[in-house]
């Protein structure tokens, strides 16, 4: 049980790059926090230094109130799971639970303890004396959050952990991993590319960007309102629909919109709105609409997925629910209402 | 292959029983004539069973003691040949080891630099450096020695290498798992890397062993004692260029004697040696 604090972290790579930039951030006492982001975005460099399986080039790292730059992994009072589950492949499902236990001198009674209550948790008790070739891959990475949960750690990284698994089995393990952190109440950092994963799991949301955060909040705040526009096209599926504003003399124009309200500022250089705030038809309240050819629909289910082009150009996506009548081909209107427009600045940053 | 073709399957035998045959052939005359007594060998033709000398010739090869190399037992021989494979074998592998380890998980000023240097003696064979090998022996006094018989051919650069390129293939989570569970680089190599070396060790003694066992050139340069020698060149010694002096059912005695042991090895680790060869178990 612990709290987390990174003050202004910097990782420099010896070729001179990068790779995260100055991080602050509180984690609270047994709160899992969810660093999410494209690729090189710094996240996983960021988990791997509170680690401590990457050097700090500056900042601090404090897990407890105790400053850990120079401490080993093992004398973190972490534990990690890791993406393809890194379990040892000559020992059993038991010898791998008991492997940091018995290094760190943990008596062999409270061990098997230990070890019988996680297996009991996570319903691995069948498997004990197996090696982690015989199991599935769902197995497998419950083994590996055995192997965090015996440690009793300050807190749990976790490392992609869901990234090998198959779809089903995602969601599966995606809702006992939180009902798990909820019942041990541990502090976690969990880091990941998907942003269905991040939403779900999440208390606070950490959206990195280029080595650096772009925003924090609840996965509620950040998608009600993104702080920038990279958040808006990151978080959400499908993707915000971004509009870029033209300035045309006093007024702005959207290649896409046939017609945007008098409440776009002269500021706004981005036009962001949700595909589920796109309403077919023409509505004489709405604060923005356009015409639209209709070039593909997908259909996912209980909803579809219209993605439509603009007479300029400019592409939109919106989403009807059910069964869409809609086909290919068909020219038709949508607008949104005013409340639904994200507004951002040349600089992506939000607008009011 | 899953195939229900008869024909197919009787010329893939009768080719397999041949090949058998050309391989084993030799080894089963060797075996008869080591059975006979020298003058049946010397009157030709000779018989394809056994003889009846089989314990008068192998107790006379074993504790006799041979003129022709001394009047040293081929127990001794025997011995200083085993001696000496072993040596070699688990020497290079323990070098190996330990210098691969080194070169793959850990960051020193220098390691690409130790790296090609191992990679570079790859192409010098034994026999190009073996003068300046045996000037330092003479210097250290370590001729007719055990050490002296060894030292020269424990260090290489393949087993390194092999090693390396298995080293390479563990996953870095691996080892970033165990620094988290608090095994530092001794533990990390006894609990983890050694383990997951085992069938790759087993391969690799087997070949090393056989190796050993089948040195010549150095054995000769480095032993002049005949106590100190080993059953290749005392197998070489025996035979001699007038062939009246060579005691050819004894020459066929230490054959048998000097191929044995080899085989053993091959048969008792076979398993394992398979193992390391094939699979690889992650």
């Amino acid at each position: 049980m612990a709290s987390i604090t990174l003050s202004d972290v910097r990782k420099v790579y010896p070729g001179g790059v990068e790779a995260v930039r100055g991080v602050s951030l509180d984690i609270a006492d047994g709160e899992m926090v969810v660093l999410v982001g494209p690729s090189g975005c710094g996240k996983s460099t960021l988990l791997r230094m509170i680690a401590g399986l990457e050097t700090i080039s500056a900042g601090t790292v404090a897990i407890g109130g105790r400053v850990v730059n120079e401490l080993e992994p093992a004398a973190r009072d972490i534990a990690m799971v890791f993406q393809n589950y890194a379990l040892y492949p000559h020992m059993s499902v038991r010898q791998n639970l008991a492997y940091g236990l018995k290094n760190r001198g943990t008596p062999a009674a409270e061990i098997a303890r230990r070890i019988d209550a996680a297996a009991a948790i996570l319903e691995i008790a069948p498997f004990l004396d197996r090696r982690p070739g015989q199991l599935s891959g769902g197995q497998r990475q419950r083994v590996a959050m055995g192997r965090a949960i015996v440690r009793e750690p300050a807190a749990f990284l976790f490392d992609e952990p869901l990234s090998n698994l198959d779809a089903k089995l995602r969601v599966q393990m995606r809702v006992e991993i939180r009902r798990l952190q909820r019942s041990l109440a541990t502090t976690s950092v969990y880091v990941t590319h998907d942003q269905l994963e991040a939403m779900t799991l999440a208390d606070r949301l950490v959206v990195l960007n280029g080595g650096r955060i772009e925003q924090v909040g609840t996965p509620i705040e950040l998608y009600e309102k993104p702080a920038t526009s990279f958040v808006a096209a990151f978080i959400g599926s499908p993707a915000m629909n971004l509009l870029p504003a033209v300035r045309n003399g006093e007024a702005v124009t959207l290649p896409g919109g046939g017609k945007v309200a008098a409440a776009l500022g002269p500021e706004v250089a981005t036009l962001g709105i949700r595909p589920e705030d796109l309403v077919p038809g023409r509505r004489d309240d709405a604060a923005f609409t356009a015409e639209l050819t209709v070039a593909a629909v997908e259909l996912v289910g209980a909803e579809s997925y219209v993605h439509g082009t603009t007479p300029e150009g400019g592409e939109l996506v919106f989403r009807v629910a059910g069964r869409s009548a809609i086909a290919p081909g068909e020219g038709m209107m949508v607008s949104a209402s005013a409340e639904a427009l994200h507004r951002f600045g040349t600089e992506g940053r939000r607008l009011g | 292959m899953q195939e229900n073709r008869p024909l197919a399957g009787l010329v893939a035998h009768l080719v397999l029983v041949l090949g058998v045959l050309i391989v084993a052939f030799p080894i089963w005359y060797t075996f008869v004539a080591s059975t006979h007594s020298l003058q049946t060998i010397l009157s030709p033709p000779l018989p394809l069973v056994p003889g009846d000398r089989f314990l008068d010739n192998y107790g006379e090869a074993l504790v006799g003691g041979i003129g022709q190399i001394g009047g040293v037992g081929i127990g001794r021989l025997l011995f200083n040949t085993a001696v000496m494979a072993t040596a070699i074998a688990v020497g290079k592998i323990v070098i190996s080891i330990l210098s691969a380890y080194a070169i793959v998980f850990f960051r020193f000023p220098g390691r690409m630099v130790f790296f090609w240097l191992i990679f570079i003696t790859l192409m010098l064979p034994v026999e190009v450096r073996i003068l300046p090998t045996y000037k330092v022996m003479v210097d250290l006094g370590l001729i007719d020695t055990y050490t002296g018989l060894t030292l020269p051919l424990m260090a290489s650069a393949t087993a390194t290498f092999l090693f390396r390129q298995f080293f390479l293939t563990i996953p870095p989570e691996l080892v970033e798992a165990a620094r988290i569970d608090g095994a530092g680089p001794m533990k990390f190599l006894r609990d983890i890397l050694l383990p997951l070396s085992k069938t790759n060790i087993a391969a690799l003694f087997v070949i090393l062993f056989i190796y050993g066992w089948t040195q010549y050139l150095w054995p000769l340069l480095i032993t002049s004692d005949s106590r100190m020698s080993t059953i290749v060149i005392a197998l070489r010694k025996m035979v001699s260029f007038t062939d009246a002096d060579t005691p050819w059912h004894l020459v066929m005695v230490v054959a048998i004697l000097a191929i044995l042991p080899p085989v053993m090895v091959v048969v008792l680790m076979q398993r394992w040696f398979v193992k390391g060869l094939v699979e690889t178990e992650k």
